[in-house]
């Protein structure tokens, strides 16, 4: 497995730390459910065969929170980009 | 027919032409008391003692596949029941008594060969770690050995003592641990479930959850609506996808896990070793090939297959601890797919459906758990109540806070 880097370009897989599925949000600790919410977000995974969106950060490389969506069933990489939306709009992708 | 010396002769002046089938090989009936999703060694185990302890043999096992194509022909075969915490000793200690009659109980040399469990420590702070777990583990009438590096250096002289980073201490010793042969096991319960009645259906995947008065009723399947009172689930690996049917979300993630066999050799390892330092562990086949694995690759994967990157780091653990290995080439690898649960332990409880029964969350320990697992499925299949050595295993743990951790790392799945 390849992840193409935006910003360093095509790397291997041993440059990378995985950190789990992108779609899960930190929920707000004042919110009526909070404590629910907080369950879901810490033990709760859709953990779909098939393309998942997650988040890997290029710790030997660029250092750069990256959302890759990769097909979990072949290992497919389907898209990659900064994880920060912030970083897209510097003109860094 | 039973397997004995009496019957092997009888065959041998026939030209062995009278053997039957090990099992039936059955087609599916409309219904059932109970369904057990998954041909994998927990499933058949689940049947059979539903059939031999609690005298229910209305029972069908449904595989996708073939028997034993998943996990349960994917492990290293190792057996153990080295843990620390309370609600996971009694249960491993139980399934390690059940693998020491299991020939008996199934009438089926499943080859349980218990040569010992030997884990390595390297540091003073690991030799404390390993006396806490020594002493839990005494504590609970299981056996284990603090050795000093001397004695470890008497049962194993060709591991590397002197290693500059990583010295060998000593190591925590379980004698009563070893090895069985896995799909031996997954035949064996399958002969003995078949035997009492239990239909084995392969080729037959679930795709659905009948669902009637707010209960789960019956499965769809590629063979048709099968029907029964309850329905549970032994898909380790898989069983964020067959809860989903269902629409249930569930504290688990599949990722993949390699191992390793090298060309045979002669005998080189007496037991299972493990390495303290690094995540490597190392047992020997009755072929001789090496058996050995390490961590997880470390990213959700439904692919049974891993990456080059930790073929390396497995390999580089081995070579840290046996350098002699370097010269024995590795002849094949391949992954399976763990259900890693948010805290290392498995689940085996009720569902909140009614009629759905869990067994699940097996992280890559599930194989040693087999005749446990089975057992405390079908008790709690039949009798609505957890067995009382996995009462630990709910489902509502994390919500409530009463984790299982033993390797204590947080709800991180890809580190347990």
């Amino acid at each position: 497995m390849r992840i193409q880097c935006p910003f360093c370009g095509e790397r291997d897989l041993s440059e990378f730390v995985y950190h789990g599925d992108a779609g899960v949000v930190r929920p707000d600790p004042h919110a009526a459910d909070a404590p629910a919410r907080f369950f879901d977000e810490v033990y709760l995974r859709s953990n779909p065969a098939g393309p998942h969106e997650e988040l890997w950060y290029h710790g030997s490389g660029c250092r750069s929170w990256l959302r890759v969506r990769r097909n979990t069933r072949t290992h497919e990489i389907l898209s990659v980009a900064f994880a920060n939306a912030g970083f897209a709009r510097m003109g860094m992708e | 027919m039973r397997y004995s010396i009496f019957n092997l002769m009888r065959q041998a002046l026939t030209g062995h032409r009278g053997w039957g089938p090990a099992w039936r090989d059955a087609s599916p009936k409309p219904a059932y008391d109970i369904i057990v999703i998954g041909g994998g060694g927990h499933g058949l185990a689940t049947a059979h003692y539903l059939a031999k302890v609690h005298g229910i043999a209305k029972v069908a096992v449904l595989e996708k596949g073939w028997i034993g194509s998943g996990n349960a022909g994917r492990n290293t075969t190792i057996i153990r029941s080295n843990y620390l915490l309370a609600g996971n000793n009694p249960f491993y200690e139980l399934s390690m008594k059940l693998w020491e009659g299991l020939e008996q109980d199934l009438n089926y040399n499943t080859m349980v060969s218990q040569r010992g469990v030997l884990n390595l420590y390297h540091s003073d702070a690991q030799r404390d770690a390993y006396v806490r777990r020594g002493n839990a583990m005494r504590m609970h009438g299981v056996d284990a050995e603090l050795l000093d590096a001397a004695a470890v250096a008497r049962m194993l002289p060709f591991l590397d003592f002197a290693n500059a980073r990583f010295p060998i201490q000593g190591g925590l010793l379980q004698r009563r641990g070893g090895t069985a042969r896995h799909d031996a096991v997954v035949w064996g319960y399958a002969r003995a479930a078949s035997e009492r009645g239990v239909d084995i259906i392969q080729n037959c995947e679930v795709t659905d959850f009948i669902r009637q008065n707010g209960r789960i009723a019956g499965v769809q399947t590629t063979r048709g609506a099968i029907r029964a009172g309850k329905i549970g689930m032994a898909v380790a690996g898989n069983t964020s996808r067959v809860a989903h049917m269902a629409g249930l979300k569930l504290p688990i993630e599949s990722h993949v896990l390699q191992a390793f066999v090298s060309e045979a050799i002669k005998p080189f390892i007496p037991g299972v070793v493990t390495f303290g330092a690094g995540h490597f562990y190392l047992s020997q086949s009755d072929k001789g090939g090496l058996v050995f694995g390490g961590d997880l690759d470390g990213y959700n994967s439904y692919a049974q297959r891993g990456n080059l990157p930790t073929v390396e780091d497995v390999c580089e653990g081995g070579m840290s601890l046996i350098p002699a290995i370097g010269r024995v080439r590795m002849l094949r690898s391949w992954g399976g797919i763990m259900d890693m649960s948010m805290d290392g332990s498995p689940i085996i409880d009720r569902t909140p459906l009614d009629g759905l029964y869990l067994n699940a969350g097996w992280c890559y320990g599930g194989f040693k758990a087999t005749p446990a697992s089975g057992w405390c499925f079908a008790h709690l299949l039949a009798r609505d109540e957890p067995h009382d050595v996995a009462r630990a295993y709910r489902l509502d743990r994390f919500a409530r806070g009463h984790l299982l951790d033993e390797k204590g790392v947080g709800a991180q799945p890809n580190l347990h």
